[in-house]
């Protein structure tokens, strides 16, 4: 390279080659979203014409938002997706918390061990299980109910946020575990004194944990495919299937489903974002 | 002395331990660890029109030599590292030139990084929906962007293809999941202390060298974990190529994956049988491939870059 003769304050491709490459990167991973997004407000004829220009007077329409709402059940969806989304995502926070507490806390024989079983869950892809998954959900009669994704999504999500939370409970200083003790706390007191301190890594494991579970395709579709278990993600794939040929409404089931998931992103993004770079450091 | 720790003064059995650790620990082997040892126990059994007894490795020699199996089971495999390498070559390059750029002391970084991780956060319905209209020669949005640097004659119904859909596939993966890595990297070098830089810097060298010769070779370990963690995730990718192509992986299961194969089998389609003694022998096959990363990681990249931190 010819940059090797530069001067210290030299970068080799300079200030405006370094914006120009990450304007480049932005724009290629958020326009075919915002291309969703801005066409599914736009009427069929400007959706064609022209798909690039944001929505104006003329163009601007809420036909296929019109057309989700009245011909498929999207509001069950929703709700079918927030109880799966929120009550594992409540589930893994509290079991999660408690086996990280125990694993940083007490020097138990096994200790080392159950912490790699629990890594287990990182490396191996749960959907090898199906076969058996759907054999037990059989026996447990549990096929076509929300319960059955909820136990899933929970096991799941454990080993991650156990190995995340395990590295902020470490962090918690010895003294004041022990100043409880000294007061005559028992251990479960103690547990609740150091939940302030995971405070931070929350926001990291909540998305973290709901991204996978909001999205997944393959467990709605193998173990709740029925009309009324459907998630937004199934729900709208299968919509997809119906309304090929009207593209408001397949835009706007799209954005319907994208919404919640982006919406939350975003306002968590920072805490997101500094969570993960936390995590992945040590 | 290790567990007195527990129960100051006094031993006794500490059941707190058990209250903390065993709900969670009960749903995570119900859930996952044991229907994942079952599915593999499965593949060692027959289907029910011959008895469902024990026998032994026969689904796996069928996979393999059986010319009604292998040559899908051979399909997929390839496939699926084909996927990964594309992964490893494009995305790997990709998130580390932006990490390094962004942790260059960049102005709107944080910007720059939301955007680029924006993609990971969706579905794949929606992304295979959005490739697939911008590829589309009826939307022409992709022939109308190449028409502007005069390259329109060039633009071809990629998705479509038998020879290029899995790389188009494979690529827009890439472009799902390229902020994880770029974050990982990203972490990785602002952890980097300036001292190790400065001296460098005081000497002379450029930013382009300080890069090569002192950052490059501390990323070494999380480079390798992405590794890792990509592969893990691309022999395993369904998604993708389901949400596309359905689960005949067409055109001519030309993007046919482990796991879109693994599906048809146990799961059955329009044209074939569910299988699920099949599918627990696909699944063990599966396993297999990917242990073997994960052991080819510790055993010889981990070794080597330790010894050479060194």
């Amino acid at each position: 390279m010819s940059s090797d003769n530069r001067p210290s304050a030299g970068v080799p491709i300079g200030a405006v080659g370094k914006h120009a490459v990450l304007i480049f990167f932005t724009a290629l991973s958020i326009v075919p979203v915002l291309m969703i997004l801005v066409n599914s407000f736009k009427s069929r004829r400007a959706i064609f014409s022209d798909p690039v220009a944001f929505p104006g007077p003329e163009t601007f329409s809420l036909i296929g938002y019109h057309t989700v709402f009245v011909r498929s059940n999207f509001m069950d969806y929703y709700v079918n997706s927030l109880t799966v989304t929120v009550v594992s995502l409540v589930l893994i926070l509290i079991l999660a918390t408690m086996i990280a507490f125990a694993l940083a806390e007490y020097e138990f024989t096994g200790n080392k061990l159950l912490a790699m079983f629990f890594l287990l869950g990182i490396i191996l892809p749960v959907r090898l299980g199906s076969v058996s998954m759907l054999q037990l959900m059989v026996s447990l009669k549990l096929v076509n109910t929300l319960a059955a994704l909820i136990c899933v999504y929970t096991a799941m999500g454990m080993p991650l946020a156990v190995f995340i939370l395990t590295q902020f409970m470490r962090q918690v200083p010895r003294e004041i575990k022990d100043a409880a003790r000294i007061d005559g706390a028992n251990e479960y007191r103690v547990f609740l004194l150091t939940l302030p301190t995971i405070r931070p890594a929350i926001a990291t494991v909540a998305i973290l944990t709901m991204i996978p579970v909001w999205n997944d395709l393959w467990f709605p579709l193998i173990l709740a495919p029925a009309p009324e278990t459907q998630t937004v993600t199934l729900g709208a794939a299968s919509f997809l299937g119906q309304f090929l040929s009207d593209w408001n409404a397949v835009l706007a089931a799209l954005s319907l489903s994208a919404g919640p998931i982006l919406a939350l992103y975003l306002i968590f993004s920072r805490q997101f974002l500094s969570g993960l770079t936390a995590g992945a450091v040590k | 002395m290790p567990g007195s720790v527990s129960a100051p003064g006094k031993r006794r059995f500490p059941i707190h331990i058990v209250v903390f650790i065993a709900p969670g620990a009960v749903i995570y082997t119900l859930f996952l660890i044991y229907p994942l040892l079952d599915s593999l126990r499965i593949g060692f059994f027959g289907n029910e029109t011959d008895g469902g007894g024990f026998v032994g490795f026969r689904n796996y020699a069928l996979l393999l030599f059986d010319p009604d199996w292998s040559e899908r089971f051979r399909g997929a495999f390839v496939n699926s590292l084909i996927f990964f390498f594309i992964n490893v070559f494009v995305q790997t390059p990709v998130a580390l030139m932006l990490a390094a750029l962004l942790a260059n002391k960049t102005r709107f970084s944080t910007f720059y990084r939301t955007a680029i991780f924006v993609p990971a956060v969706l579905s794949l319905v929606i992304v295979a929906f959005v490739w697939q209209l911008i590829l589309s020669p009826v939307w022409g949005v992709s022939r109308d962007l190449m028409g502007l640097f005069g390259l329109a004659q060039f633009f071809q119904p990629w998705l479509g293809l038998q020879e290029t859909a899995l790389t188009t596939l494979a690529l827009i993966s890439v472009w799902q999941f390229l902020g994880i890595p770029m974050m990982l990297f990203y972490a990785a070098l602002l952890s980097i202390p300036e001292e190790l830089t400065e001296a460098a810097r005081i000497d002379g060298a450029s930013s382009w060298n300080v890069f090569w010769d002192i950052k490059f070779p501390l990323l070494l370990p999380i480079i390798g974990i992405v590794t890792l963690l990509t592969y893990i995730g691309n022999m395993s990718a369904f998604d993708v190529i389901f949400a596309v192509k359905g689960p005949l992986a067409g055109p001519n299961f030309s993007t046919d994956t482990l796991m879109t194969f693994f599906y048809r089998t146990f799961f059955g389609t329009g044209f074939q049988q569910p299988n699920p003694v099949m599918g627990g022998a696909v699944a063990g096959a599966t396993f297999i491939i990917l242990m073997a990363g994960v052991a080819a990681y510790f055993f010889l990249w981990q070794r080597r870059v330790r010894s050479y931190e060194l």
